[in-house]
């Protein structure tokens, strides 16, 4: 591999990392708060691109399908909670489990009935899907503006967390509910605040999902949902930089084995699930994650 | 300020507490004493409605029996929870923040009074909870309850586990608090609990089994024999 090559792979894999890590951050601070892994979580992806598809479909411009997608898949976030989740905050953990998983396929289908499961063109914006070159390396636009967009959307999302009261409080709320009630905190509103988070940066990686590989269909969230899934386990679940540092291994991961070793990309699907078992296996809490039931942001 | 009808809690087919009465006025401290198992933490956590109960309470002229634990905060009535509580993977000055979570125009100017009230906790102002010393923890405790500027103040058990001086220290402090507000202090420790309260409940299986002055208590034969140990 010459260097313009490890480059171009470089960036691809940063590309791709943003996207796992983006999602991967809903996965975990959902967990975190609730102990539930949110299966549904990885359709929220799959909706913030079908909102976009059809927002531009009825001719908004590209920035205000995206703004609309993603406020439209904060509701669908908040609600899933609100109705499916809320009334068994004191039900068993699997109770919930469950319901995370009925909810995926409620939602999957429910897409698949409306508008069909035949893979719809997704058609970004010519500015994004335009070629750059620079001494020999080509890259798409996009490739390098989702690393940059991530890594702004991340400050922000640590700064909420870390500065604001409303993060202190999400970061509260992961370790001790009833206390943080006592701080007259209404814990449900805070629990939206990160179902809406989480859908509105899941929205965001379906965006950069759609636009990179463009076509979308109503199953587009299970697997890269279960990508990102593995790379909040592989970071460590509960932590939010454990699920961007798991995400960009996973994303780095699966570019470079395919680049190295073309005979392997049939199996590039798989490589997510070969880290969480050996994740599982030697370090269950993964790599910045700390006892389970102390999970910290 | 506080009235409390007939409370009861249970948990499934066990009562906690079988239909007590209390009550509470201003400038008065309070105390509810009782051995392990009375029911005293379960009458705090009813008073702010998270666990299941029946009865009546009565704050500032107001049924607030039904409301949600954090509405009741809200209007007024801090808890400073059994074991503190204290959120250990925030700062010290988080906790603070998150007392005041309702009361952000505030914040600093009473961060600054809790610095100068527990000049401990200034000095450790950018540490983990977790990292502090159990007396530290709990004057954290405290300090966030009165970021809130709560109307009434209720103590579980803040002298648990901690050297006799520092209770001394801490009880000095709430002595202090009375003149901003009303307290209710749950204690097991009935000797300091009754120095510096001005009316006292006893707890024995869910039920009153005396009340009175604490002066009264403290000369009361049963009660000296059972809880101050003479
Ligand atoms: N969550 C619960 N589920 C079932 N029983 C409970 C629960 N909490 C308390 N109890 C029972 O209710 C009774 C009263 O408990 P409570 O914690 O109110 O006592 P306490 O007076 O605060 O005791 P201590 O001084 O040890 O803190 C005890 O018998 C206890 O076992
Ligand atoms: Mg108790």
């Amino acid at each position: 591999m010459d260097l313009s090559t490890f480059l171009q792979q470089l960036v691809n894999g940063a590309s791709l990392g943003s996207m796992y890590a983006l999602i991967a951050i809903g996965y975990t601070m959902v967990y975190g708060v609730l102990r539930l892994i949110n299966f549904a979580h990885g359709d929220i992806m799959m909706v913030g691109a079908f909102l976009t598809y059809f927002a531009v479909s009825f001719k908004f411009p590209f920035e205000a399908a995206v703004a609309l997608a993603i406020f439209g898949s904060i509701v669908v976030g908040i609600l899933t909670d609100k109705i499916a989740y809320k009334p068994l905050r004191n039900a068993p953990k699997i109770s919930l489990l469950i319901t995370a998983i009925g909810i995926s396929f409620f939602l999957e289908n429910l897409f698949n009935v409306l508008f069909g499961g035949v893979p719809r063109a997704f058609s970004a914006p010519e500015y994004l899907s335009k070629v750059m070159h620079f001494n020999g390396i080509y890259m798409p636009v996009t490739v390098v503006i989702i690393p940059i967009m991530t890594v702004i959307i991340l400050a922000s999302l640590l700064w909420i967390l870390y500065r604001t009261k409303y993060g202190m409080a999400i970061r509260a709320l992961a370790f001790d509910i009833p206390t943080v009630k006592l701080m007259g905190i209404n814990a449900d509103s805070i629990i939206s605040i990160v179902f809406a988070l989480g859908s509105a940066l899941a929205a965001i990686g379906g965006i950069f999902y759609a636009v990179s590989y463009p076509s979308i269909d109503p199953l587009m969230g299970i697997i890269v949902g279960l990508k990102a899934f593995a790379a909040a386990v592989l970071g460590g679940i509960g932590s939010v930089t454990g699920a961007v540092l798991g995400g960009f291994i996973l994303g780095f991961t699966e570019i470079f084995v395919v680049a190295l070793f073309p005979e392997l990309g049939g199996y590039k699907d798989a490589f997510a699930f070969f880290f969480l078992i050996l994740v599982l296996l030697f370090r269950p809490t993964g790599i910045m994650g700390e006892d389970l039931e102390r999970s910290r942001f | 300020m506080l009235e409390i009808k007939n409370l009861q809690v249970y948990y499934g087919v066990i009562a906690a507490v079988r239909g007590i009465d209390m009550h509470i006025k201003r400038g008065e401290i309070v105390t509810l004493i009782g051995s392990n198992g009375a029911g005293k933490t379960s009458t705090l956590n009813a008073l702010v409605n998270s666990v299941k109960k029946s009865g009546r309470v009565i704050f500032e002229g107001r049924n607030i029996s039904t409301h949600p634990t954090h509405k009741i905060v809200r209007e007024g009535i801090a808890l400073v929870p059994e074991g503190r509580r204290v959120f250990i993977n925030l700062s010290v000055e988080e906790n603070l923040r998150m007392g005041a979570f309702n009361n952000d125009e505030n914040f600093e100017r009473l961060r600054g009074r809790m610095y100068e009230l527990f000049p401990r906790l200034y000095d450790k102002r950018e540490q983990m909870a977790g990292t502090l010393s159990g007396g530290e923890q709990q004057m954290l405790a405290i300090a966030r309850a009165l970021m809130s500027e709560p109307k009434l103040l209720m103590l579980d058990e803040p002298s648990l586990g901690l050297a006799p001086r520092i209770v001394g220290e801490l009880f000095e402090v709430i002595a202090e608090l009375k003149k901003s507000f009303p307290i209710l202090l749950v204690e097991q420790n009935a000797f300091a609990a009754l120095s510096i309260a001005d009316y006292g409940y006893v707890l024995e299986n869910g039920i009153i089994s005396l009340e009175g002055e604490s002066e009264k208590l403290e000369g009361n034969d049963d009660v000296r024999k059972r809880y101050l140990g003479v």
